[in-house]
């Protein structure tokens, strides 16, 4: 049993920069949860918090309702999976795995015990007398989860682990973590920048954004209700397509000068309005909100996207393609946007949900 | 060069190979000469050794094997005619006592004050450093007059503790460790600090281990430089019996240019030779695992 909470947590450094402005989050026994963001968001500052790595500034940090701000690195009972693994080079896998129980007086059979039954669950059985360096880079992070998992911590904390493995291996591994927490069930905070990695892993999502926390929510939620203009950026591939306009009372309206999103909203002003890729549907021609010119066909496989220009403005846009098609580079493309699926946001990236009575009133025009 | 003998019209495929084989000599020759030209003095000082002190006083310098090497060596330890005041034996063991004091202790000085100075966040810690570091530009012979008052006045004269601990500080061991445990990355202490390793435990389990090549190092240097020590040793011992090799070869010559016996040269060059041999005998086996340490990098 172990959950931790954050009570608007700070960490401001002596030069004045503020790091983290105030996150509040509650992770429930057993759940992982992701903290993913671009470079230099505060999301591997606020892991090392949560670690002891990094002092609070300010807020609480609590694990099982016990305050632990002022509690070092080992005192919390907490293990970590560094980016880099951070193995001890000159002992071997057993000793970087069994160096934490050493310091922590557990007895030798015990310490053997353990070992042994980790180094079986990750595989790592015919290692244990090999040294980090002849170990391959997946080895290593196996290593390196080792080492969390002999001491049986109320919680892990992964600092991007697998943004130095090979794509393949990344894949690989990410179902082994996964899997591997549920068969512990321990509490996991995961660092990512990669948002594939984020939305498969996690139980719920933090997106961060210059040390705030943009939204928290389910990967679902999170995906389908961004609540900023941020998060609907960040996740997502590809990315998801944004129309700047301006919101009045017959409804959006681009800067192309095509209507758009003819909803009421409890706003007006600059606004944007942001609908993905696969949310834009190629109609017959007269259904349509705009035409697009393709600039270029992109082929992934598994689907096709196509890239152009909004006619008569310099508005980019991608849109999913049928698997099959006879489309290529330069020709005119009809599409109608997915209200359903569109989000609209206002001048500062905040989500604005439509007016109730709209939906009312389009009930009794269809009735 | 493969690529050079295609181009070549193949008539001048001899030619090329006579190039090739100047440039060879070049290179050999070159690199002889400079084995020549440190080789010889120690040669002529073996050599000389084996003469008796008539030969070379009348005849100088020897490059060819004499026959009274054995009688040279065994009076340097037996002392039996007179000529010297001191056994090779003890200032042998001097120079030992002096080296190894000089870099085991230089190596533990500068590890620690460079593990402060690296690990922990105390006030000053890079101006501290960066007069630590300025005393590099200092050579002991500027403060070896006010060094020495302290030896004498605290009574430490013709003692190994004073001809050691003074020297014992080194900015140039503290400089080297300091550069090595910042290119350790910042995650190992890390990650030792939640396998709840105190800062004991991590520099005697972690740091200490990764340091081996750097320690060698820092010592083969620091054992050499307090082996060859000669002013500093002259000055703080008076007592024979403190005598270091380095300052009994400078004593002979002076008993032999003052009395009025025949000069014992080949004593002098025996003793020579013996003062070069540890030194070279530590950087040979410290060599080794200095470099294996370097070839099977861990990092």
């Amino acid at each position: 049993m172990a959950n931790i909470e954050l009570h608007n947590v700070r960490k401001s450094y002596a030069n004045g920069v503020e790091a983290i402005k105030g996150v509040d989050l509650q992770v429930a026994d057993k759940e992982l949860i992701v903290i993913v963001g671009p470079s230099g968001c505060g999301k591997s500052t606020l892991l090392r918090m949560i670690a002891g790595l990094e002092t609070v500034s300010s807020g609480n940090l609590m694990l099982d309702g016990q305050i632990i701000n002022h509690l070092e690195p080992a005192e919390r009972d907490i293990a970590m999976v560094f980016q880099n693994y951070a193995l001890y080079p000159h002992m071997s896998v057993f000793n970087n795995m069994a160096y934490g129980l050493k310091n922590r007086k557990v007895p030798k059979t015990e310490i053997e015990q353990r070992v042994i039954e980790a180094a079986k669950i990750l595989e790592l059985d015919q290692l244990l007398d090999r040294k980090p360096s002849q170990l391959s880079g997946g080895q290593r992070q196996r290593v390196a989860m080792g080492r969390a998992i002999v001491r049986k911590p109320k919680l892990f904390l992964f600092d991007e682990p697998l943004s130095n493995l090979d794509a393949r291996l990344r894949g690989q591994m990410r179902i082994e973590i996964k899997q591997l927490q549920r068969n512990l069930a321990t509490t996991a905070v995961y660092v990512t920048h990669d948002q594939v990695e984020a939305m498969t892993l996690g139980d719920r999502l933090i997106v961060m954004n210059q040390g705030k926390a943009e939204q928290i929510g389910t990967p679902s939620e999170l995906y389908n209700k961004p609540a900023s203009l941020f998060v609907a950026g960040f996740l997502g591939s590809p990315t998801i397509n944004v129309l700047e306009g301006s919101l009045g009372k017959s409804g959006f309206e681009a800067e192309s000068g095509h209507k758009l999103d003819r909803r009421k909203f409890p706003y007006s002003g600059k606004a944007s309005l942001a609908i993905r890729p696969e949310d834009l549907h190629i109609v017959p021609v007269g259904q349509e909100d705009f035409r697009l010119r393709i600039n270029m066909i992109e082929e992934l496989g598994s689907e096709t996207l196509a890239i152009g220009t909004v006619e008569n403005s310099a508005q980019k846009l991608t849109v999913r393609l049928p698997k099959k098609t006879s489309l290529s580079e330069g020709a005119l493309l009809s599409v109608k946007l997915d209200y359903k699926h569109s989000h609209l946001f206002d001048d500062h990236g905040k989500r604005l949900e439509p007016e109730k009575v709209e939906h009312r009133q389009q009930y009794s025009a269809i009735a | 060069m493969p690529t050079l003998a295609i181009n070549t019209p193949t008539g001048s495929r001899s030619g090329v190979q006579v190039m090739k084989l100047l440039r060879l000599l070049m290179q050999h020759g070159i690199l002889i000469l400079g084995v020549l030209f440190l080789i010889t003095p120690i040669w002529v000082a073996l050599m000389s050794s084996t003469h008796t002190p008539e030969t070379l006083f009348q005849s100088g310098l020897q490059f060819l094997p004499g026959d009274y090497g054995r009688e040279t060596y065994a009076e340097l330890f037996t002392i039996s005619s007179g000529q010297l005041s001191t056994s090779a034996a003890i200032m042998l063991l001097n120079s030992l006592a002096l080296g190894l004091g000089f870099a085991i202790g230089k190596v533990i000085i500068s590890m620690l004050a460079a593990y402060g100075l690296v690990y922990f966040r105390f006030p000053l810690a890079t101006p501290l450093f960066w007069i630590i570091f300025s005393t590099l530009l200092l050579p002991l012979e500027v403060r070896i007059i006010p060094s020495y008052k302290v030896v004498a006045d605290l009574g430490l004269l013709n003692s190994y503790t004073g001809l050691i601990v003074p020297l014992i500080a080194s900015a140039t061991g503290t400089f080297f460790f300091r550069q090595y445990f910042r290119s350790i990355p910042d995650e190992l202490l890390e990650a030792a600090r939640i396998d709840n390793a105190g800062p004991l435990r991590f520099f005697i389990d972690i740091l200490l281990p990764l340091s081996r090549t750097m320690i060698a190092a820092i010592f083969i240097i620091m054992f050499v430089v307090g082996w060859n020590q000669y002013l500093w040793p002259l000055l703080m011992t008076t007592d024979p019996d403190y005598y270091t090799v380095v300052v009994g070869i400078r004593q002979m010559f002076q008993v032999m240019s003052q009395g009025g016996d025949l000069p014992q040269f080949n004593l002098a060059f025996a003793l020579t030779i013996l003062a070069t041999l540890p030194p070279v005998l530590v950087v040979v086996i410290f060599q080794r695992m200095f470099i294996k340490g370097l070839v099977e990098s861990e990092k």
